[in-house]
């Protein structure tokens, strides 16, 4: 209940404030979001598996966003920051589309 | 779905996954309460009394860290999602697109400056020709002035002499006042007129005594002439010995000389449009 508020909350926010995103933090950002993302996905699926910890979420959601941008960064100093920002992409949604096929089978048992 | 089963693999390694993140909770937190009730015997049994408050603080701590992340990845998202929708195609071209649309803009820059040098130059040589022209005809302007005036054409005014020339005997001849004209003109007369006659140029003096006529019309005494120059000069002219006031008076007439700082003299005489003559343009 509360990351579905809390979700709603952040979008209407974003687009009542409509902030520019600052232009050190662009590259990051999307990177950044998907990471989130995949620790949101994986922290609804332990919850319907039964084995949600708020500790193990907060902690992977910050590392995830932390490692995320990290690699961009390094992409970014090692001249190969769109492809490394392309494969983080990847392995997130490879991560994130898991997720939801595991929440898929929970919800709808298939 | 047909294809669970073979989803069933790439799933596999997440499941293996999540549960390992999800597996150390149930140690954690195990050692987290075992630390705040390290007071306590057994961990099994520590658990049961204490964890009440402690667990209830830890999960108002998480579920606001919770609240907040998620409220951080709503703001993020819903902020990137509007960046991205009017950041313009740029942000998402490869480099190679940009460097040829920088390419582009840098041809097209330096034909757009070409095009500006080429216009400020024309503009130049307009300003140029405009001043230059705008200067002859100035100068043809105050050219045209100056013959108007010399003609007839236009009114003048300026300082200069009204004289009056009564003639009571009509006895004043056409040579009379042609010395007159011609004394005046001698003396830096620029231009006057006889009784509401222009002269000019080509002005002619005729008929008899009691009876003359300038250009043709007639004019009776006492003549009034209107003259601009130097007024102390044309009246000097008038006056010295044998000159005009002595040639009027030897026929009893008299001349009353008025010196004016302004006189105006606004009788006009048409143009001679000369008929043989052409500009020699050499």
């Amino acid at each position: 209940m509360i990351p579905v508020l809390g979700l709603a909350v952040g979008i209407a926010l974003g687009l009542l404030l409509d902030p520019t995103v600052p232009l050190w933090l662009q590259p990051y950002l999307p990177i950044a979001v998907v990471a989130a993302l995949d620790a949101v996905f994986g922290g609804a699926r332990a919850r319907l598996d039964g084995v949600f910890d708020a500790k193990v979420f907060v902690i992977s959601f910050v590392s995830n966003v932390v490692v995320a941008a990290l690699i961009v960064f390094l992409g970014d100093q090692l001249g190969v920051g769109a492809q490394l920002s392309t494969a983080v992409v990847v392995v997130l949604g490879i991560r994130i589309f898991g997720n939801a096929a595991a929440i898929r089978r929970h919800l709808f048992r298939a | 779905m047909s294809d669970d089963p073979r989803r069933d693999a790439p799933d596999a390694p997440v499941p293996g996954e999540v549960p390992a993140d999800a597996a150390a909770p149930a140690a954690e937190p195990a050692e987290g309460t075992a630390e705040a009730t390290a007071k306590g015997t057994a961990e099994s049994t520590a658990e049961e009394p204490a964890p009440a408050r402690p667990r209830r603080r830890q999960s108002l701590v998480a579920a606001s860290l919770i609240a907040v992340l998620t409220v951080l990845l709503g703001f993020a998202i819903a902020v990137q999602v509007r960046s991205t929708g009017t950041g313009g195609a740029l942000d998402v071209a490869r480099e190679e697109e940009l460097v040829s649309i920088l390419d582009d803009l840098d041809n097209r820059e330096e034909r757009l400056r070409a095009q500006i040098a080429d216009q400020r130059g024309e503009l130049r040589d307009l300003t140029d020709t405009d001043s230059r022209s705008a200067a002859a005809l100035e100068a043809a302007r105050s050219r045209a002035d100056v013959l108007a005036v010399l003609n007839g054409t236009v009114a003048a005014e300026g300082p200069g002499l009204v004289m009056t020339i009564s003639d009571p005997e009509s006895r004043v001849r056409v040579a009379d006042l042609l010395d007159a004209i011609q004394e005046l003109r001698g003396a830096g007369a620029e231009t006057m007129q006889i009784d509401g006659v222009r002269v000019g140029v080509s002005t002619a003096v005729t008929g008899g005594p009691g009876d003359l006529r300038i250009d043709g019309r007639p004019v009776s005494a006492p003549y009034e002439v209107v003259v601009i120059g130097s007024p102390a000069d044309l009246r000097t002219a008038m006056s010295i010995p044998g000159g005009v006031v002595d040639a009027i008076g030897r026929q009893n007439g008299s001349v009353g000389i008025e010196q004016r700082d302004r006189v105006v003299v606004d009788a006009l005489r048409p143009l001679d449009e000369p008929q043989y003559a052409q500009p020699d343009t050499d």
